[in-house]
């Protein structure tokens, strides 16, 4: 694929930067894949002859969404197993890669595209130490195309403090909690003095893989929910010097100053679920971003519940939209599936915000992008790449529309 | 003895004669009269007759006398039972003692029909033919624990399975079975779990009860002649046992109102084994008239020392450790007639213990007293034989240290049908001051203490010197130092007196005791704590009620009011509501006695309308064991104390149709709900209302995604799940037209009924559906049959047929965007609710999940995104469209004068995802109202915080806590085909 050499220029619009301001009336220039631009309007240097001018006043311009330890392309129908390429066998799997399944041509891919969210994190799942992910911009002809950002990030399943008993219909502590933690400590250790050493003569692939773990090269995901499960996490990092992320956290909100004072960012999984137990806040799934941010700790948001999180993922901005009600301002809301979502990721550099210098990542909406009302993509660009927002749905809805003589509105 | 009980409190005068035994003897025969007196004994005959110093005579088992001038025969052995109580031992009237234990087997894949290959039902769960009597067998470890415990009669009977069988009266004595039996046949029984049972229906509660139901229903056929046709043992036992005290086994509180309500349709009158949480609905369960078997196995104190820990124990956990002591109180204030039984204690030694703990929660003693021997009596219809003690009762009595509801008060002896069992010896009393003279030496002796555990002192003028001793059968030991003396004595009783032979330091010397005054205990300081619980509140919940929101006269002004009729969304509009109804929508309303809500800046809409729900459900949402489960109704599990009921309220949710899951074509009836938290399920019901059914095409009927072993049930593919449509559509026609001639014998099949009833027009199916070629299947049959389907549910290739389902006259409850999540979903758009809305289809979206109900307005709104619809046609889709697919739109779906006051106040546009729903109102109730909900969670708080307090001074007061642990509601989407029957 060759970049486009013709600038665009982005005129007029409301510009959602991705760090919590908003420019209004601003200019934007996507030159050589990259923001050349991003501002209040001004006049600038653009050979309108050659330029592509694009009309935005009264639009709405968005760094591209992204969606973090998603199923994305790896998985195609949920109950078709020959689709799904998710869990790995094993228990310990640092050296598992989640780009290498990464399918380009999934029909799931442009329904998440055209609803704002242009990259996405897929991760393998199982055992205790899943594997790595790598960051995908939502378009390319292959996986070696469309990677941004490769190998990244490290995912792990916390063990469980509590835990459900399907035979008995219980949930009670987790007798065997110490006892797994212990394992996963022992793997960390082992591991670490391995890498202690260079050009081993007999190679260990799973510890060659924690290298980057081990140097924070990599920032370790590690998935859990309960507060306790959190203290323990956050213990065990500082044990081994680990950069960390809290995914789920649905208890981060009782560990607040623990998370803050070792700075450590939260993944939310979803805002659309309900209360863990049947005492809490009928809204904590809306309110408990709003206690982090207000903590200061970077909370992300991400759409990785009930096996869907691939198709779903196109409600990412609905999803961030739905915390505005309860206290949070919309740019803010917008701030968590972008800017922070990016620092979690690690590719806050290039990606996250309408910013000069970063990749020429984002979208353009007829209104607010967050409200499904408003949210109508006219233009997608990944990396410069100008995509049409449209996606094989709409396609299909044409043809029935057709069928029947129904005049589309839109 | 025996007796054979032949019919329900009947009393047998005739007493056998004695001793004719069909066993022979080893040895010389040994027969007596077990002639006994009892003397100078408090006798508590029954809960209005107690005597003092009286005498109660015995003989062969029986009570021949009672009383203060009762003459003691010359042949009978004389007991002094002085300062000793005797009272009636204990009927426990939910035993399984002696009973052999039934494995639990497992099985592999599907199976279909009972693997019992004789004459009997064709269910394995269906075993009323199991006579307890026949496989009884006297264990005396067990009998022990309940003879321990103060039990002497129980009623025994095999606790596997639904219909159990019969019940025996028995003695837990150690003579042989045939002479421990009282009563062979005396109960029959029934449970909702299916216990050992293998085969796969049922697999819901639902199930269970129409299982059940079925049953008795062949059994009435059986009788009528329909045994012409078939032997079956199993239904020849129901009728046989028709005579026989039916006992229903309900695990919770709702369970009780389910058998009941089993009980009314077939015109039995269930005595109820309740599982100790009836406080919880008291006036309801009074309301049933039902006497009530209820356990005292009170939950243990969980170790909630740790914050984090004790926050998986919801509030209702925490309420009910604190309020099931006072259970039976509350049965008793609501004049409910119950009993207790021993079933669910570990160890029985605890049951007299956890009864007193009822006394201590406001029973009072003669209730408790009660409810241990003449109520269960009662119960049994045997209060002509045993409960009581009065001349002609069974010889079952307790001869015990002192009121039986005193702490310290110990069960001496357990007389069982007339042979005595010692508990615990009681202990010589010896307490008292004597004159010691021990060599030259005088002091004085003081045995204090209890009487089974002496301590001694000696007294040497002002002085006390402390002692060790002890008293045995063996004589009396005693040693004490004085002078630099030791003194070890050693001797008898003698009357009243010690006297003996010991050694001063290594000179031997005598020593006598000589009794001079009687020890005076001092009386124990009255307990002043008085015990302090919390209240119930309706649900039994978090966010529950102590008194259900009243309905009232509320106007809403100034609002936007999106009316769903041809006035559209009218701004700045007041809205008038009265008992229960929309009285007027206008401007400038004015309304007295009328509670006002400012809605300026606000939106009213009608109440949203789920048309898709599986929320409020017990014990599973599919019966899908079989290709039709048309005779299950979810409307027989709806679970009212489900938090997800509240939670749905606070996005706006009033109505919600509660339907079976997808797991075979014909799936259950279904039950249309309001919202009205804190309600029983009867009252949640819409009324009204005609009644629905659940239909399923598609990969989950035949199971394509249940994994390699089920491909047995039939249908496997969709051409199968045609032929199960056209089979029972033909059997239904068939039915109906043979119950028109009266002269046919037919057998009630609540499966047809349900299917003859659509044919009929007055039942309507919704039907889960995805692709194409089964949703024109479905029509077509329909077409064939002549009846309409009502609604497609899921329909997610709708947009595909919309012109074939306009012409049918279908309608269509979508999901808004799911997809790709199987195969047959791999096809569907988000534009499908668009399509077949503007394909002229009558369209709604549902949510078949209890998280997205509660924000089905953001569901609409998605048609405005990938569609264009307009706000109000959006709206409409989660409110007056459902409203019409459920037939309820002259009653609900918009705002209109004179429908239900079933509305919402929203803070914004209820199409924006930026709007919350700030009041739910239902028939005028305020059921949600967001402003109150700190206050809320803080009073739950607070509740909280005083039982945890309780419970922690609990275990600082050394009571054994077991780790924290709770059982959660499930929450069921279609798919959800577990079994949740298994088991006891």
């Amino acid at each position: 694929m060759h970049a486009q050499q013709v600038p665009y220029v982005i005129t007029g619009g409301t510009l959602h930067i991705g760090d919590g301001t908003i420019i209004e009336n601003g200019l934007l220039i996507v030159h050589n894949q990259i923001i050349e631009y991003a501002g209040p309007m001004k006049e600038t240097s653009y050979d309108a002859n050659t330029a592509s001018i694009i009309d935005a006043t009264g639009k709405h311009v968005y760094p591209g969404l992204i969606g973090l330890t998603s199923e994305l392309g790896l998985k195609e129908i949920s109950a078709v197993r020959a689709t799904n390429d998710i869990y790995e066998v094993g228990v310990f799997n640092p050296n598992i890669r989640s780009l290498i399944a990464y399918n380009t041509d999934s029909k799931v891919i442009p329904t998440v595209r055209s609803n704002g969210v242009l990259l996405a994190q897929p991760v393998p799942n199982g055992g205790i130490i899943s594997g790595q992910s790598s960051v995908m911009k939502l378009s390319g002809w292959n996986w070696e195309d469309a990677v941004v950002a490769t190998d990244g990030n490290m995912h792990m399943h916390w063990p469980d403090v509590y835990r459900y008993n399907w035979g008995t219909g219980t949930y009670s502590i987790n007798p065997d909690y110490t006892k797994e933690v212990e394992e996963i400590k022992a793997f960390f250790a082992e591991a670490k003095a391995y890498c202690a050493i260079q050009n081993h003569t007999e190679k260990n692939l799973r510890f060659e893989a924690m290298h980057k773990v081990l140097n924070t090269e990599q920032k370790l995901y590690i998935q859990t929910n309960a507060a306790k499960g959190i203290i323990g996490a956050v213990d065990f990092a500082q044990t081994f010097g680990l950069q960390i992320v809290i995914v789920g956290g649905r208890q981060s909100y009782q560990v607040l100053d623990l998370l803050k004072q070792h700075q450590i960012p939260v993944l939310l999984e979803c805002t659309h679920e309900l209360p863990a137990f049947d005492g809490d806040p009928i809204d904590l799934p809306y309110t408990l971003p709003i206690l982090l941010q207000k903590a200061g700790i970077v909370c992300g948001l991400t759409i990785n519940n009930e096996d869907a999180s691939y198709w779903n993922l196109r409600n990412l901005p609905f999803q961030a939209g739905a915390v505005v009600p309860y206290g949070m301002n919309k740019e803010d809301a917008l701030r968590m599936v972008t800017l922070n979502n990016a620092k979690i990721a690690g590719i806050d550099n290039r990606f996250g915000t309408l910013t000069t210098g970063k990749s020429a990542t984002l979208f353009i909406s007829e209104g607010d992008a967050l409200d499904m009302r408003t949210n109508q993509l006219s233009y997608i660009f990944i990396e410069g790449e100008r995509i049409k927002p449209e996606n094989w749905q709409d396609e299909q809805e044409r043809k029935y529309q057709l069928k029947y003589g129904i005049t589309p509105r839109n | 003895m025996k007796q054979f009980l032949c019919a329900v409190a009947v009393f047998c005068a005739t007493l056998p004669l004695s001793a004719q035994s069909t066993w022979p003897e080893n040895g010389v025969f040994d027969e007596r009269s077990g002639a006994y007196a009892f003397t100078h004994a408090t006798i508590v005959v029954d809960t209005s007759t107690t005597y003092t110093d009286a005498t109660m005579v015995i003989r062969d088992g029986i009570i021949v006398s009672v009383g203060t001038n009762a003459t003691i025969p010359a042949d009978a052995v004389v007991v002094d039972l002085q300062g000793k109580y005797v009272y009636p031992s204990f009927i426990d009237a939910d035993a399984d003692y002696g009973l052999p234990k039934k494995e639990n087997p497992s099985q592999k894949g599907p199976q279909l029909l009972n693997n019992n290959e004789q004459a009997v039902s064709w269910n394995q769960a269906i075993t009323p033919e199991f006579q307890a009597y026949t496989q009884f067998s006297p264990d005396d470890e067990q009998a022990k624990q309940f003879r321990q415990s103060g039990i002497g009669l129980v009623l025994t009977h095999r606790h596997d399975g639904i219909m159990r069988g019969t019940g025996a009266l028995v003695f837990v004595h150690d003579l042989p079975a045939r002479d421990a039996i009282l009563s062979e046949r005396v109960s029959t029984h029934y449970a909702l779990r299916k216990g050992s049972s293998t085969q796969d229906y049922p697999s819901s509660q639902m199930g269970s009860i129409a299982l059940i139901r079925q049953t008795l229903y062949d059994a009435d056929w059986y009788a009528k002649g329909g045994s012409a046709e078939e032997t079956n043992i199993s239904l020849e036992a129901i009728v046989s046992g028709r005579q026989l005290i039916p006992i229903f086994d309900a695990k919770d509180k709702l369970e009780v109102l389910r058998a009941d309500q089993i009980g009314n349709e077939f015109n039995i009158p269930f005595v109820i084994k309740g599982s100790g949480n009836e406080y919880q609905r008291v006036q309801e369960i009074a309301a049933t008239g039902a006497s009530l078997i209820i356990p005292v196995n009170y939950p243990k104190t969980p170790d909630i020392t740790d914050p984090y820990d004790a926050q998986l124990l919801p509030l209702a956990d925490l309420k009910e450790w604190e309020m099931a002591p006072a259970n039976a109180a509350y049965l008793a204030d609501a004049h409910i007639r119950f009993c207790f039984t021993s079933n669910g204690l570990e160890d029985k030694s605890q049951y007299l213990p956890a009864v007193r703990k009822a006394v201590q929660y406001g029973l009072s003693e003669k209730e408790a007293l009660a409810a241990l021997t003449i109520t269960p009596a009662g119960i049994l219809g045997i209060q002509n034989q045993a409960g009581s003690l009065q001349k002609g009762r069974i010889a079952n009595f307790l001869i015990t240290s002192g009121n039986l509801f005193n702490k310290e008060t110990v069960l001496y002896e357990n007389w069982v049908d007339g042979h005595r069992y010692i508990l615990k010896n009681a202990p010589e009393e010896h307490r008292g001051l004597y004159a010691l003279q021990v060599g030259n030496s005088t002091y004085g002796l003081l045995i204090k203490g209890s009487a089974a555990a002496p301590v001694f002192q000696i007294l040497k003028n002002t002085d006390t010197l402390s002692a060790n001793g002890s008293i045995t059968d063996q004589g009396i030991s005693l040693q004490f130092t004085d002078n630099a003396m030791l003194y070890r004595l050693s001797g008898w009783k003698s009357d009243k007196n010690f006297a003996g032979r010991g050694q001063m330091n290594e000179n031997w010397i005598e020593w006598s005791a000589t009794f001079a005054n009687v020890y005076m205990e001092k009386p124990a300081q009255a307990t002043t704590d008085s015990i302090h619980i919390g209240e119930v509140v309706y649900p039994f919940s978090s966010f529950g009620w102590t008194t259900p929101p009243q309905q009232q006269n509320i106007l809403i002004t100034n609002a936007t009011v999106w009316t769903n009729e041809k006035a559209g969304v009218l701004k700045n509009t007041d809205v008038l509501i009265g008992n229960g109804k929309i009285l007027q929508v206008g401007k400038n309303i004015s309304a007295k006695n009328a509670l006002v809500i400012d809605g300026t800046g606000k939106h009213v809409t009608a109440g949203i309308i789920d048309e898709h729900s599986h929320i409020a459900v017990t014990d599973g949402v599919n019966e899908g064991t079989q290709s039709s489960s048309a005779e299950v109704r979810m409307g027989d599990v709806i679970d009212c104390d489900d938090i997800n009921i509240y939670r749905q309220l606070s996005g706006g949710v009033t109505t919600a149709h509660i339907l079976h899951g997808s797991a075979n074509p014909v799936g259950g009836q279904t039950q249309l709900i309001k919202l009205r938290w804190g309600l029983t399920p009867e009252e949640m019901k819409f009324e009204g209302w005609p009644g629905f059914i659940k239909f399923a095409l598609g990969e989950n009927v035949k199971q394509s995604n249940w994994g390699d072993e089920s491909v047995i049930r039939f249908p496997q593919t969709r051409m199968g799940v045609e032929q199960v449509y056209a089979d029972i559509f033909t059997r239904a026609q068939e039915y109906a037209l043979a119950k028109k001639d009266p002269k046919n014998l037919v057998r009630t099949d609540l499966e047809l009924e349900a299917i003859a009833e659509i044919l009929e027009g007055k039942r309507f199916i919704t039907c889960h559906s995805y692709v194409q070629s089964e949703i024109n299947m479905l029509m077509n049959l329909a077409d064939t049959f002549g009846f309409t389907v009502n609604t497609f549910t899921h329909i997610l290739e709708g947009y595909k047929v919309a012109d074939k389902m306009k012409m049918h006259g279908a309608g269509a409850s979508s999901f808004s965007d799911w997809w790709a999540y199987k195969f047959e979903v791999y096809d569907a758009i988000p534009q499908n609710a668009g399509l077949l809305h503007d394909a002229g289809v009558i369209t709604a979206l549902n949510s078949d999940d209890a998280e997205m109900a509660r924000r089905l307005n953001q569901e609409a709104a998605k048609t405005i995104k990938y569609s264009g619809i307009s706000e109000e046609e959006a709206l409409k889709m989660v409110t007056l469209n459902p409203a019409k697919l459920l037939h309820i739109d002259d009653r609900t779906g918009s705002i209109k004068e004179g429908k239900d006051a079933d509305i919402v106040l929203w803070s914004d546009n209820p199409l924006s995802i930026y709007a919350m729903a700030e009041k739910t109102i239902i028939d005028g109730r305020i059921y949600f109202d967001r402003s109150q909900q700190s206050a809320l969670l803080e009073a739950d708080a607070i509740e909280r915080d005083r039982i945890i307090k309780k419970m922690m001074a609990d275990k600082v007061n050394g009571a054994v806590t077991i780790p924290v642990s709770t059982t959660p509601k499930r929450e069921y989407d279609c798919e959800d085909v577990g079994d949740f029957v298994k088991g006891e």
